[in-house]
């Protein structure tokens, strides 16, 4: 340190980078979040709001693409006839048992698979890749793979289901109206207990370790452990998983459309798979984004309502 | 969670349980991806015969040879990695960019950007499809590769920008200080030094987005008419229905539809729950 | 090397003010340390000489230049961050030379720079390491040969010891000092430990609530705090406080303590009677007396810290707290009372209601000093 003198370069660094700002760094420094963040808005706007503007705007138009006299203003007809087609109170119907039905399964083995993930034990980071992969399957593969495995030609399922007694003889529940909706609900929880595991594992890692420590040093059981820390700290991000998924399910028509395009008779059409069948099987684009328009509506209530429940809740606690 | 007060016997039934339900989750997972491989290995003659066999007695590599070299898949497995990989490429920059922002700035509208961001994912999307056509058709979009990446893009940016914001909150604002104390603008430095340490939170968000856009189906469907420009899903659902019989080489070339996702997958999930953890200590 | 010069710098958040108009010149070459608990807006004001923070109000000037308007970047100053802030993907050779590369200096240059450093800061060895591999030492030191191969205008640094065990921040300390004469360079450094401001500092500025309370050198603002605030921030242990009322005759001025003692003190100018003052006084101007001695007064003794070199006996006295440093070893039993006396001429009074200190009319020549807040350097 104290050593020989060293001479440092004079006018080492003295040379000012050679650039400066047209504009003052006051109105740069405003500016510049906005450069950040504009090509995101742009093309949000461009390719989402406006086409939903457009959207909506058609739930009051007739426009059916092979009817060249169609695109005129007809108020709310289209909501007048929505009030009475059984088939979109039947589709609404299906969906809420496609949404929870799915959603139920998704999240609770996904919770406990996070918890399986959470302890240390041999081959654990191999068994995370392998466990995770169905969420890398393409939806339309994920489809196709379950009916064919729900197929008594190439798949073994009808088979175990008949030896196990649940069937009497190998048939396809995707072609029986009664239990169709169980075959893309099934490929559905196979296809999302990995987002489940990977949030909630995500979620269950940023606990700090130590509470858990002082909990055993007060004498906390694991169970004990596992409702007073693990379930409370989980809770905001299961509470916001939850209704995230139950929106994203509800609007999921992939699988439907592959398993069993909505039938046999209608069986398995949800709204969203429902609005497909509208608008590009009988190509009558008006009728479908009405549909949509509730749809639409139908879920920011419920996201609402579960906000408002949740405020309500963590008020009165 | 801490084991302490169990006995031995009670922690050698707790780890058998353990390992018993990792054991059904795996099984769980792989058995449909495994059942595709066999099938598709398996020879026209046995598969009827063998159907519910866990292995056939002879396998066959004809029903690749056929999807490969005298389908159109070659060409539909192209066109998918042309769009997911601009796509993924595209996004993770914007997102980058996004994230960035909302990582490191306080402005004006912030909020609002963010609930729209948050809003667009409860679309059903199904209903933007005509108004998108509307919306492209004329710019000569549809029945286009570019149309499609430009599409996928807005779709993923929001989930993207979120991800990659948890990210860079991970990363101390004094480094990008630092370097601007050096000499370098605000962008370079997000550039050259922050950007290079976010490379999982990069590769995470690459992963994430290319699997999303490898597997959308609805859109490629709908916005895509010709063969030239469809993609892997729409190659495999028109399969389907015109030769519904021939199971082996459509689950060739479903399993040759799989790899490319994987491989991917398999490279990011661990920084995918990095990422998020990051997010949910913050949030 | 140049001079900084801040005129009415003013920060806020929207309606929060955290900095309300900061006066302060800064000498070429010197070093100046901004001293102040948490959360008064030290850090707030290095970053605004940095260009990392808007100023919202007021001007800052570096050499000749108003540097209001200028990028970090084109300021020519470099900082030391509490966290170092390395470059984790580059070496420490990188890291040191990356502003000399950003100004596409000549590459032998940056060698000969790099090495005169290195050598200075023994980081030789290091060269070619990541920070991970660096210890907690190491990594200030790049941060400081970060710094030091750019010769900038000015250093700032904003807590850069604050990460180190209390060895090496002795060291480091230290090591500071020296470099800083060797360098003369400008530097302003930022720190909420009075110990680091005493011992490194030219002057010392003391903050609080984002206002500079005083400017002084270590000695000035230990011997002549300005207010109560500075009295009690700066010196470990530190200064004891008694409040009282004050009682005047016409020669003779004295403070009354609740419980009816009193103790006279020097007069001073501003003093009235019936006025509520404190009386400060640092540990070593207390002093164990025996009972006999005029202006004794008797305390209890609550507690006995052994120090090695020395001993700090805790009494409480007419209800305050006391703090009472000395070089013996005295063996008094915890709860006993004992007697202590004041060194008159050494304490200090302050007015209650504004807090400053009231100085005594008598000063010998040499003993000027600067109590006004924001005093410009010499
Ligand atoms: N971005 C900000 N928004 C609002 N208040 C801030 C912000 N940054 C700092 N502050 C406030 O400014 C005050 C001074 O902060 P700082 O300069 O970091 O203090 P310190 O003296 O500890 O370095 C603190 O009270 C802090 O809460
Ligand atoms: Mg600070």
């Amino acid at each position: 340190m104290v050593g020989s003198p060293v001479t440092l370069l004079a006018d080492a660094g003295k040379r000012p980078v050679a650039r400066r700002g047209v504009l003052s760094r006051k109105w740069s420094g405003i500016l510049e979040p906005y450069l950040y963040v504009s090509p995101a808005i742009i093309l949000i706007v461009a390719v989402m709001l406006m086409p939903l503007v457009l959207g909506l705007s058609y739930a009051f138009r007739d426009i059916r693409i092979l009817n060249p006299f169609s695109g005129g203003f007809i108020g709310l007809a289209h909501f007048q006839t929505l009030m009475q087609d059984s088939a979109f109170f039947q589709a609404l119907l299906n969906t809420a048992w496609w949404t929870f039905g799915s959603l139920l399964f998704q999240f609770s083995l996904g919770l406990i698979l996070a918890l399986l993930l959470n302890r240390h034990f041999v081959g654990r980071r191999l068994v995370q890749a392998l466990v995770f992969l169905p969420w890398a399957v393409p939806t339309f593969l994920s489809g196709l793979n379950w009916a064919w495995l729900f197929n008594p030609v190439v798949g073994p399922l009808p088979h175990w289901f008949t030896a196990l007694g649940i069937m009497d003889s190998p048939f396809n529940i995707l072609s029986d109206p009664d239990l169709a909706m169980w075959g893309p609900i099934v490929a559905n929880i196979w296809f999302g207990i990995p987002f489940f595991a990977i949030t909630l594992l995500a979620a269950l890692q940023s606990i700090p370790s130590d509470l858990y420590e002082a909990a055993a040093i007060d004498g906390a059981t694991t169970r004990q452990q596992f409702f007073s820390i693990t379930l409370p700290f989980l809770a905001p991000t299961i509470a916001i998983t939850l209704m995230l998924r139950t929106i994203w399910i509800a609007n999921f028509a992939d699988l439907i459309v592959v398993m069993t395009n909505g039938g046999p008779a209608d069986s398995t059409q949800i709204v969203a798979s429902y609005i497909f069948t509208q608008a590009f099987r009988r190509l009558d684009f008006g009728y479908a984004s009405a549909i949509a328009a509730v749809l639409l509506v139908l879920l920011l209530a419920y996201a609402l309502s579960v906000i408002a429940l949740r405020r309500a809740m963590s008020h009165s606690s | 969670m801490v084991l302490s007060g169990r006995s031995r016997l009670g922690t050698t039934v707790y780890w058998a349980t353990h390992y018993l339900m990792i054991a059904a989750f795996v099984a769980f997972a792989l058995f449909p991806l495994f059942w595709l491989l066999k099938v598709s290995v398996t020879p026209n003659d046995i598969l009827y015969t063998e159907g519910v066999r866990m292995w056939p007695s002879r396998i066959t590599w004809d029903n690749y040879a056929f999807v490969l070299t005298k389908s159109s898949f070659p060409h539909f497995f192209l066109n998918s990695v042309i769009v997911s990989g601009s796509t993924a490429f595209i996004t993770t920059i914007i997102a980058a960019m996004t994230g960035y922002a909302f990582s490191r700035f306080a402005f004006r509208g912030k909020v609002v950007i963010i609930a729209l961001m948050l809003i667009t994912q409860m679309f059903p999307l199904v209903m933007l499809i005509a108004p998108i056509f509307r919306i492209l058709a004329p710019l000569g979009l549809t029945d286009s590769l570019t149309g499609l990446i430009i599409v996928y893009t807005a779709f993923n940016v929001p989930f993207a920008t979120f991800l990659m914001q948890s990210f860079f909150d991970g990363i101390p604002r004094d480094l990008e200080e630092a370097a601007m104390i050096d000499g370098n603008t605000r962008f370079e430095a997000f550039r050259k030094i922050i950007l290079p340490l976010t490379l999982p939170g990069v590769a995470a968000t690459l992963g994430f987005v290319f699997t999303a856009a490898w597997s959308e189906l609805l859109f490629a469907l709908m916005l895509v008419s010709s063969e030239s420009a469809s993609t892997f899903p729409v190659g495999l659902l028109s399969f389907v229905s015109k030769f519904s019989v021939d199971f082996g080489q459509m689950m060739a070339a479903g399993v040759l539809a799989l790899v490319p996702a994987c491989l991917f997958f398999l490279l990011i999930q661990r920084y995918l729950v990095q990422g998020l953890t990051a997010g949910a200590v913050k949030g | 090397m140049a001079s900084i010069e801040i005129a009415n710098a003013r920060k806020s958040y929207g309606a929060v003010h955290v900095l309300h108009g900061i006066d302060l010149a800064i000498a070429d070459g010197e070093f100046i340390v901004l001293v102040g608990p948490s959360g008064c807006g030290k850090s707030t004001l290095l970053r605004m000489i940095a260009g990392l923070e808007d100023i919202t109000s007021g001007d800052i000037r570096i050499g000749d230049d108003i540097v209001n308007d200028l990028q970090p970047r084109d300021r020519d100053i470099a900082m030391v961050f509490q966290s170092y802030a390395l470059y984790p993907h580059m070496t420490v050779a990188q890291n040191m030379s990356y502003a000399l590369t950003l100004r596409k200096t000549a590459k032998e240059r940056i060698a000969e720079s790099l090495a005169g450093v290195s050598e200075i800061l023994g980081l030789n060895a290091l060269l070619d390491r990541r920070p991970k591999a660096l210890s907690g030492g190491q990594r200030q030191r790049v941060a400081m040969g970060r710094a030091i191969v750019r010769k900038p205008r000015a250093f700032l640094f904003d807590e850069p010891l604050s990460n180190l065990d209390a060895r090496l921040r002795e060291q480091m300390r230290t090591e500071i000092r020296k470099l800083h004469r060797r360098l003369n360079a400008t530097s302003v450094y930022v720190t909420h430990d009075q110990i680091e401001a005493m011992t490194m500092a030219d002057r010392i500025v003391a903050m609080h609530d984002g206002i500079i309370q005083q400017v002084g050198t270590p000695i000035e603002i230990y011997d002549h705090p300005a207010n109560i605030f500075v009295a009690s921030f700066i010196g470990s242990p530190a200064m004891n406080f008694l409040h009282g009322t004050c009682i005047k005759t016409d020669t003779t001025s004295a403070i009354r303590f609740a419980d009816g003692h009193i103790l006279p003190v020097a007069p001073r100018p501003g003093l009235y009677a019936g006025q509520e003052i404190t009386l400060g006084a640092r540990p070593e101007h207390v002093a164990i007396a025996a009972p006999e001695t005029p202006g004794a007064l008797p305390a209890r003794v609550d507690l006995i810290e052994p120090m090695g070199l020395s001993t700090l006996i805790h009494v409480t006295l007419a209800g305050h707290e006391l703090k009472i440093f000395t070089m013996d070893r005295p063996a008094f039993a915890i709860d006993s009372t004992i007697h202590i006396a004041f060194d008159i001429d050494k304490t200090h009074i302050f007015d209650r209601n504004s807090e400053l200190r009231l100085p005594p009319v008598i000063k010998a020549p040499e003993e000027t000093t600067k109590e006004t807040s924001g005093a410009n350097g010499t």
